[in-house]
């Protein structure tokens, strides 16, 4: 069991930094952890500022350029530097408000995959928007870089899409997997869902998961911190799920995520992406 | 991750990317063109080399928007191999520099360049700057004044058309100077020497093909001389223009992965008939300067380049070697560092000597290997010098028991050896001696056999010799510094023990 008590929360300043913000804040208070506030700063140096196609070297021609490159992304560097701290002030005050102790704040230069891969270790849960700053108008889409982090990070990861709602009943995507019955335990063993009410719910195609969907429910009994209804449905997982999260008024939906290979994936497309696609409510996503 | 990265190499910078992989392969035409020249190839054998190293180094090398191709330090070293044995020769001699670099990328030997000074790579821009502007004296001596008067219109052009307004930014001076003095001669029919004769251009696309040598150790001895400078210097030109780009940009490179780089590119342009090459410091800037980033820049540089040699070979001849003076000027005046010239009067003595010998050696030779081994040397014996300054020996004299006591301070090591030596008054007749080495470092076995040296030339004297914190101080004896380079451990090691 990961006993690290580190809460990162991924600031960027878009629409759902509010709700990631407010969701860190609720876990951090739950498992009695502290709250980190990251903010990364991409000067996205794979791309020009600006060209000059002349073609020609003057005298120390390498000098010249290097001074002028400098200037240039010091100028918009200082300004994101401002709009950075700003970011993280907010969200730490948000924090503050929401009760937790004494959020830290952490501005890093680089992609949010280096910088994350740098804190993994520490990491007990990463929240995140599903939209970033660059997608903030697209409703039905999720961040591009939402399935890579995903994919390179191995830490539980709760994605938010909409305002923070103090979760009350939670869902487990239960599919008798290895990863499912590590989200099983999970639940049964953390702070952080005691006294909610859990839907465990699997979905197959045929009948017959009834036995695994007790021995599961009846593990989460035994702990016996949360009140657990089971339910067996059939169709498809995606569909099915959003439509019994609508239909149950679920606050939080956890599950394993991207448990085949990338190859399967490209071929046969992956059951997080979709369902990371479809859902509106919080994803929590194990690894 | 590694997948994630790859695409942003090549995906990050689309536009930037294709603009600026033209603007290079224009510039790539005529440099192609005249470092064949003065390899003594026909121009097809370095543009097939420019268009085959830029694509492998786009695909598979370590420094994302650094441009390779034929180059001008690589050619300087072919000249003899091609005058005394042909073209085939070179081509063999080409394979096995690629096959050199490929194994020093195994061997991680990029790791080395730290050895080269500042000093040696200005030494060595400055050295290829002059060998580029000398390789185009041949063109300027015994000819019309209609060629001075080209070369000089040509340069005008190339650094005053930049400041056209709107247009002197979206075209590179360099297309616009070969297409006004082409036109010009072509109008005017002047009979001034063009591309068309110096030899063949491509007319086809590059074919696989084995050089056609003898497999024999005959061969070997042949191209091996010729193959380990051409290994050296195109990786020393490589990884120098790495860290430029790297500097330029703000990004890393991996150093290592560009020797193999380097190699593959070179084998490969070994079988499409084409010469070594390496990065282009020049050229780079160019790409940097024209908004290049990604891998997608050189691929652009490689591609087009060879479009348009192949489909406009019957222009490209008309070109008079006025213009291509012209732009081969412009590099070598780019490439050249001209603060080195005003910081010669601020910098330290020792620093210039590095500098000018590394450029007198590459100048007389024309091996740039050659300088750079020289800078290194001159650059180590320098240090060397220098370190041994921060060592001397302090005594005192205990009259009540006629005791000489010894302190050494500082680093004792080969060079410093015999002022330790030195340090030590041997006339003086006392009973006993007591050496301490507790703020020494011994460094090497010469310092270890200077002491021996000292005590045993006590004792004859009949003094007593007692040596205190030989053990600490001679900790520094090590031949791989495994826990020794942790930091409480170097504490331990170069401490007050």
């Amino acid at each position: 069991m990961n006993t690290n008590k580190l809460v990162l929360a991924c600031i960027d300043g878009s629409a759902l930094s509010s709700a990631v913000c407010d969701y860190a804040a609720w876990i951090t208070q739950r498992i009695d952890g502290s709250l980190k506030l990251l903010h990364t700063i991409d000067h996205h140096q794979e791309k020009a500022l600006k060209t000059n196609l002349s073609g020609n070297l003057g005298v120390d021609g390498s000098e010249h350029l290097l001074e002028e490159m400098a200037a240039q992304e010091q100028q918009q560097s200082k300004i994101r530097l401002q709009q950075g701290k700003a970011i993280l002030n907010q969200a730490k005050e948000r924090a503050t408000q929401a009760g937790v102790a004494d959020p830290v704040s952490s501005l890093q230069h680089g992609s949010l995959l280096e910088s994350l891969a740098e804190f993994e270790q520490d990491i007990r849960v990463l929240v995140i928007g599903a939209r970033g700053k660059e997608h903030e108008d697209q409703e039905n889409e999720v961040g591009a870089k939402i399935d890579a982090l995903i994919r390179s990070l191995h830490r539980p990861i709760l994605v938010t899409y909409e305002q923070f709602k103090t979760p009350e009943k939670i869902m487990i995507a239960y599919d008798g997997s290895v990863a499912a019955d590590k989200a099983v335990d999970m639940v049964a063993s953390s702070p952080l869902y005691k006294g909610l009410i859990c839907h465990l719910v699997c979905v197959s195609k045929s009948k017959g998961s009834e036995s695994v969907l007790e021995q599961a429910a009846n593990k989460l009994k035994a702990a016996g911190e949360v009140e657990v209804i089971t339910a067996g449905l059939q169709g498809k997982a995606e569909d099915e799920l959003c439509a019994y999260q609508a239909q149950h008024d679920i606050d939080m939906t956890i599950m394993g995520a991207f448990s085949h290979t990338r190859l399967h994936d490209i071929l046969l497309g992956s059951f997080t992406h979709k369902m990371l696609l479809k859902t509106k409510k919080p994803l929590l996503l194990l690894r | 991750m590694l997948l994630l990265s790859k695409k942003q190499d090549w995906l990050g910078n689309v536009r930037g990317d294709l603009l600026a992989g033209t603007v290079v392969a224009l510039a790539l035409i005529p440099e192609a063109i005249a470092f064949s020249i003065i390899a003594g190839v026909d121009p097809k054998v370095g543009l097939y080399a420019s268009f085959c190293i830029a694509v492998i180094t786009a695909l598979i090398g370590g420094r994302p928007g650094m441009i390779s191709a034929a180059t001008g330090a690589m050619a300087l070293l072919m000249v003899t191999l091609v005058k005394e044995h042909g073209l085939e020769y070179l081509l063999a001699a080409t394979l096995l520099t690629g096959v050199f670099q490929v194994l020093a990328g195994y061997l991680k030997l990029g790791s080395l360049m730290s050895f080269i000074s500042r000093s040696v790579v200005t030494g060595f821009v400055n050295a290829l700057a002059i060998l580029i502007f000398m390789a185009q004296l041949p063109e300027l001596t015994n000819v019309s004044w209609h060629v001075y008067a080209m070369t000089a219109g040509g340069l005008g052009i190339i650094y005053l058309f930049p400041y056209v307004p709107v247009i002197g930014k979206l075209i590179p001076s360099p297309l616009v100077c070969i297409t006004v003095i082409s036109g010009l001669a072509f109008y005017l029919q002047l009979d001034i020497r063009t591309v068309g004769d110096m030899g063949e251009l491509p007319d086809t696309l590059p074919l696989f093909l084995w050089p056609e040598v003898p497999l024999n150790l005959e061969t070997l001895e042949i191209i091996l001389p010729y193959s380990l400078p051409l290994a050296v210097v195109g990786l020393l030109e490589s990884l120098m223009t790495a860290t430029i780009v790297d500097d330029l940009t703000d990004t890393t490179s991996d150093k290592n992965r560009e020797c193999k780089g380097q190699g593959i590119a070179n084998i490969a342009a070994g079988f499409m008939g084409g010469m070594a090459g390496c990065a282009m410091i020049g050229q780079s800037v160019i790409n940097i300067k024209s908004g290049g980033r990604g891998r997608l820049s050189t691929m652009v540089a490689g591609v087009f380049l060879l479009i348009m040699v192949v489909f406009l070979d019957e222009w490209i001849k008309q070109i008079p070697m006025a213009a291509l003076v012209a732009v081969m000027i412009m590099v070598s005046i780019g490439t050249f560092s001209w603060r080195s010239i005003i910081d010669i009067k601020d910098h330290p003595v020792s620093t210039n000597t590095i500098m000018l010998s590394t450029v007198a050696v590459v100048v007389w030779t024309h091996n740039l290997a050659l300088g750079v081994f020289v800078g290194v040397l001159l650059g180590s014996l320098f240090f060397a010098n220098k370190i041994s300054h921060f060592m001397y020996v302090d005594s005192s004299f205990d009259e009540a028991s006629d005791t000489r006591s010894y302190e050494v301070v500082g680093q004792v090591f080969f060079n410093s050896a015999d002022k330790f030596t030195a340090g030590f008054d041997f006339k003086e007749a006392v009973s006993k001696v007591e050496i301490n080495l507790n703020r020494a470092h011994f460094w090497d076995i010469s310092s270890v056999g200077a002491l021996d040296k000292v005590v045993l030339k006590f004792r004859r004297e009949g003094a007593e010799v007692e040596v205190i914190g030989l053990n600490e101080a001679s900790a520094t004896i090590v031949d791989r510094f495994g826990v020794h380079d942790k930091p409480d451990e170097i504490d331990k090691v170069l401490g007050e023990h």
